[in-house]
């Protein structure tokens, strides 16, 4: 089996316009992922299952993943007068860094057969952000077999996928129009009866009664 | 029961037998309830166990499970429902001829058991249908589930066939249809029928005098 820089230096030999970027995992599982740019993912997902050295002709598994906003912290140089003397200083200064959804694909190659272990090709997309720009190519037309995980990352992820052969919620009905997987997801406030609450159940009861005596008064 | 047990014994000598209405009307009644060939999930797996020949539920009078609404009597709610499924459980019920019976098997099916906080699993099926009997364990084990039946069999039999406590499909009265609910946006429309699920908020949440 290929590691992921072989497959990555592989790609960029046969397809140089192509964006390709190695996501490294650092820890001891040492399973890198290939984050493909949206606009050329198609071309090197058809590059990957049919040229005859990669042979990727299986894809087990198609998932999404919720990156929501986050606030770090980073020093910058800052010229300052401190103690009537300009200096440069070092401060740090917050920031938030815009969420994402990504959708994850593990690929085997069912052609190498055995010699294919240990692990799948990881692929990575990730959209533009987590409102209105949740748009990513479908995968579908290359490996059928991403149809109903495509639609199930759209039930509980949002994200859309242009190009699927019928992208409609899958678990959920048709009217709902939450995104249960998202990690900013609330769900309903039906705490009226808990007769054993505990920690976050004990915290949303505790919740729904203030809420319930307020509306009553 | 009208008839009294010593004077029934004693006719019963003379060669007599004396029997109610009401005795023998709900002693065939409870030999003859047929469920419905209805699995939810896990559950459903001991309640197929459960028909089969080392449990044989047919001893009970019940080895017919029938595939339409309109020739069953009971419902066992064996597994987990989803908020997808919930509104089709309800229609199931409606469409059964009265007289009929649910038992809930199962954590799920009386509570929403393991996927209780779950996005789309309902809380028991008792928030928009009656239940007879409520079977716990994960799943019930199929001696459970012929314990449930057993207990139906006495409430059918001990059912008075006149006065206020008499079963449902004599009482002109008496609701027969339930309401079924709507998905919505965000949840089942509306989320309990408050009809057949009265239940209280619970008294008072980590008060002190409740944790005593």
């Amino acid at each position: 089996m290929k590691s992921a820089e072989e497959i990555l230096a592989a790609i960029q030999s046969a397809l140089p316009e192509v964006k390709v970027e190695l996501v490294v995992n650092a820890s001891p599982s040492q399973q890198h992922s290939l984050r493909l740019d949206p606009a050329s993912a198609l071309a090197v997902a058809v590059f990957l299952r049919d040229d005859p050295t990669m042979g990727f002709d299986y894809c087990s598994n198609a998932t999404g993943v919720d990156w929501p906003d986050k606030e770090v912290t980073e020093k910058v140089k800052v010229s300052k007068v401190v103690d009537g003397v300009e200096q440069l200083v070092e401060e740090p200064v917050k920031r938030i860094q815009s969420g994402y959804l990504e959708a994850v694909y593990h690929l085997f190659s069912m052609k190498q057969g055995p010699g294919n272990e240990p692990g799948p090709v990881v692929l990575r997309m990730r959209t533009v952000n987590r409102t209105d720009q949740v748009q990513l190519p479908s995968l579908t037309p290359v490996w059928r077999s991403v149809e109903f995980q495509e639609r199930e990352i759209f039930d509980l992820f949002g994200i859309v996928f242009t190009g699927h052969p019928d992208l409609r919620r899958i678990l959920m009905w048709d009217e709902y129009e939450d995104h249960p997987m998202r990690k900013d997801y609330v769900d309903p406030d039906d705490y009226e009866y808990e007769p054993t609450p505990h920690d976050e159940v004990l915290k949303r009861a505790e919740e729904h009664k203030t809420k319930t005596a307020e509306v009553a008064q | 029961m009208a008839a009294e047990p010593d004077l029934k014994i004693e006719l019963g000598k003379q060669g007599v037998f004396v029997t109610t209405i009401s005795e023998i009307y709900n002693w065939g009644r409870k030999n003859s309830v047929w469920p419905m060939q209805f699995g939810l999930a896990c559950c459903a797996i001991e309640m197929i166990a459960t028909t089969m020949a080392r449990y044989d539920l047919a001893r009970f009078g019940a080895e017919v499970f029938r595939p339409s609404p309109r020739q069953a009597d009971l419902m066992i709610i064996s597994g987990t429902i989803t908020k997808k499924m919930a509104p089709q459980v309800v229609r199931l019920y409606n469409q059964m001829a009265e007289p009929k019976y649910v038992i809930a098997m199962g954590a799920c099916a009386i509570s929403g058991g393991p996927f209780k906080q779950g996005y789309n699993v309902l809380k028991g099926i008792d928030r928009y249908i009656p239940v007879d009997v409520h079977i716990p364990g994960c799943p019930p084990r199929p001696e459970a589930l012929i314990h449930a039946f057993m207990t139906l069999q006495a409430k059918i039999d001990a059912q008075p066939l006149t006065g206020e406590d008499r079963p449902r499909h004599l009482d002109a009265a008496a609701q027969g249809e339930f309401p079924i609910p709507v998905q919505g946006a965000h949840d089942l429309e509306p989320p309990v029928n408050r009809l057949v699920w009265p239940l209280p908020a619970p008294a008072v949440i980590g008060d002190s005098e409740n944790c005593g």
